[in-house]
């Protein structure tokens, strides 16, 4: 092999190991690894499972919540949700279907709810506004209808 | 004259008198299914981008996502299968003197197997039973012929594949100490990730079958998005394995060059084959129920990938360079002058290959965990794979048929025709280039993937994707331009051109190369040591998902 050769080959391979070194630090010593979350539930009895027997918003300390929120074809439960400004919100997803996909346009909220599978996702919502919520994986014929806002005030 | 007519007739019979006929049929046929696929994929896709736009409306019998689906299964699926078998049945018959006679069986066999296949699941999705898209995840239980269907489609590609396997053994036998020709090296790393790319998926659908068909109630729904992905992301590697065979072997040729050194080219293809399929997992970087630590291990996999990739990057430019300077070009960049840029065959392939270079890139961060939540399931994705299939593989498929169809037709490439091509391949380039790029940042403002016209209740972030989808109606457009046009081409050199010899350029490597080392075709090796990545990859998450499986679910229609 010619020099030049090995030269990029070994940059190339260089690249690639600082590259992985630079994901592996924000994943696990800064906490921004995606969503993850490894709780199940039977997909066939959401309603009667806790806490989804109970969707809502719920202030669980100081200027932070829980959204426990069900998805289905095609609305979210609860919707149209009210949250102050600078509130830390951990949404706690399932799904009562087939798979959902969880974005809020404007935030790197985006999320795959599966059926059987709770979700976890957390956002610090420092700008007021009114944030489009939309389902992001095709879930059937009004799969384009499926959203809903969270408005931050 | 007596020894050199005995050159032609025994020694180089091949380029002597053309193609095999009876081979020449089979990858004349199984071009044309892949045209007709472009060409009715081509149209669905122009339709949703009207629809998507709000440009247009769809009458109440056809559904955006029945759209959806067919174009996916169309062009993802049967077009690059297709041409692909056609296109490398050809390489092969080429280098190898000739199929043999069971192996065009196998291929016939193959053909007809994929026909029952596509005719059951485009018959399903036309009835409205099957719009799943291409991805079909369960829950969403299409009608169990939808299933069917893919079945027999995975059963059309095992018989291409044993074709490959057992001609290829055929020459290695009868020709003890040698390496196989390069091409046919390419056409059994193609056909053994095929193989067993096809293994996960076949597991998926067996088990979704007794599923719609209501035997067995419910279905483990992580799982089969796993195995979906084991095949789904391992496909995109096989069109572009498909394609470097076309940059490394036959594209120096069409410049006038000679072809990089043949150690390198198959260390790629080793490569290629061994590290692929763990990659589709970067598919499910935000999906629940897979642990922070599998999902880093598999970006490595995934991004593992960009390693071949930049050697291909520089065996090509080292080729370009090469051939430029020995025809006289002068300079730091004087050589890029003197590559043929009028001759489509050289032009369509070198697009594409450029386009690897932000599609590749644009790989690079859907690959990795943090940047995939930005934009997963967004428009940017739509943009990246038309511009990763649709240009560097596609382009490339367009590029080989203007030698490839007069070639097994027995008629020549025309001055007018080549323009032709390369009027075809602009109007591609640039159709491409607005639609993808449009699609990346309309993605990166968060408008999503896979979803018909809608403003989601007038909200303003909404709103302001719109634009960009007209955008991407504009680009469609063109595409349709220019699938038309291709369509036109490849049917026209394959009935009407002038009769005539088109040569087959497969390259050859330089004067004082050292012949290919024979330890690259221990393939029993590489298919190990792929069984071994793959374990690496899946035991564990897999066993996970089994283990502490959520109760399954069952079967649902939501369309």
């Amino acid at each position: 092999m010619h020099r030049l050769e090995e030269t990029w080959l070994t940059v190339s391979a260089g690249i690639l190991i600082i590259f992985m070194f630079i994901v592996g630090y924000q994943t696990f010593a800064m906490g921004m690894g995606p969503p993850s979350n490894k709780e199940t539930i039977d997909p066939q009895k959401v309603e009667e499972t806790a806490p989804f027997d109970h969707p809502g918003v719920f202030k669980v300390g100081e200027n932070k919540y829980e959204v426990v929120m069900t998805m289905e074809a095609f609305s979210f439960n609860p919707d149209d949700i009210t949250v102050p400004k600078g509130a830390e919100v951990e949404f706690v997803l399932t799904t009562k279907d087939v798979v959902h996909g969880f974005q809020v346009a404007g935030t790197n909220i985006n999320a795959m709810v599966t059926p059987g599978h709770i979700q976890r996702i957390s956002q610090t919502f420092d700008e007021p506004g009114e944030y489009l919520i939309l389902c992001n994986e095709y879930c059937g014929v009004a799969h384009q209808l499926m959203s809903t806002t969270i408005t931050v005030n | 004259m007596a020894h050199a007519l005995k050159e032609v007739f025994y020694e180089k019979p091949k380029q002597a008198l053309g193609a095999h006929p009876e081979d020449a049929r089979v990858s004349l046929s199984y071009l044309s299914i892949a045209f007709i696929a472009l060409f009715i994929g081509g149209v669905l896709g122009l339709l949703q981008g009207l629809e998507r736009a709000g440009l247009m409306q769809l009458p109440p019998w056809l559904n955006y996502y029945q759209v959806l689906t067919a174009h996916g299964i169309l062009l993802v699926i049967v077009f690059t299968t297709t041409f692909t078998i056609g296109y490398q049945f050809a390489n092969l018959s080429h280098s190898l003197g000739g199929l043999l006679p069971k192996v065009r069986k196998l291929a016939w066999t193959g053909l007809v197997l994929m026909v029952i296949g596509v005719a059951l699941v485009t018959t399903t999705i036309v009835m409205g039973d099957a719009s799943v898209l291409y991805t079909f995840y369960p829950p969403l239980a299409a009608s169990p012929f939808f299933y069917i269907g893919l079945v027999f489609l995975v059963l059309g590609i095992w018989a291409c594949c044993f074709g490959v396997f057992i001609n290829y053994r055929h020459w290695r036998k009868n020709h003890p100490g040698e390496p196989a020709p390069l091409l046919a090296f390419f056409a059994m790393g193609v056909f053994t990730l095929w193989f067993f790319a096809s293994l996960g998926v076949t597991v998926e659908v067996l088990t979704l079958i007794p599923w719609t068909l209501g035997w067995k109630e419910t279905v483990n729904v992580l799982v089969a998005r796993t195995l979906f992905w084991s095949f789904g992301h391992t496909l995109v590697n096989i069109w572009y394995l498909v394609a470097t065979s076309a940059w490394y072997a036959i594209v120096p040729k069409i410049i006038g060059g000679k072809h990089f050194n043949e150690k390198l080219i198959r260390l790629v293809v080793i490569l290629l084959v061994v590290l692929n399929i763990p990659g589709g997992f970067h598919h499910q970087i935000i999906d629940p129920g897979i642990s922070l630590s599998i999902k880093f291990l598999h970006v490595f996999m995934s991004l593992s990938i960009a390693v071949p990739s930049l050697m291909t990057a520089f065996a090509m430019f080292h080729v370009f360079e090469r051939t430029g300077r020995q025809k006289g070009g002068r300079g730091l960049l004087g050589w890029l002058k003197k590559l043929p840029w009028g001759d489509v065959r050289f032009l369509a392939p070198m697009i594409a290959m450029i386009s690897f270079i932000p599609g590749g890139a644009g790989g690079i961060i859907n690959g990795s965990n943090q940047l995939n939540q930005v934009i997963h399931n967004t428009m940017w994705v739509v943009g990246h794979f038309h511009i990763t299939v649709g240009v560097s593989v596609v382009l490339t498929f367009f590029g080989i048929c203007y030698w490839l169809v007069p070639y097994l037709s027995k008629r020549t490439l025309t001055k007018k025709m080549n323009k032709v091509g390369v009027i075809q391949t602009i109007i591609w380039t640039v159709g491409m280039a607005i639609m993808a790029g449009s699609m990346h940042i309309a993605g990166l403002l968060g408008d999503p993937r896979r979803t018909s016209y809608t403003t989601y209740k007038d909200h303003p972030d909404a709103l302001s994707w719109i634009p960009y989808e007209y955008i991407f109606a504009a680009g469609a457009t063109l595409l349709l331009v220019g699938v038309i046009i291709q369509v036109y081409a490849v049917f026209h050199m394959m009935f009407l051109s002038p009769k005539g010899v088109t040569e087959f350029p497969a390259a050859e490597p330089v004067a004082d190369a050292a012949p290919a080392p024979l330890w690259t075709e221990r393939w029993g090796l590489w298919v190990v040591l792929l069984l071994m990545v793959v374990a690496m990859a899946y035991v564990v998450p897999i066993v996970d998902m089994i283990v502490h499986a959520p109760p399954g679910s069952p079967p649902i229609r939501t369309w």
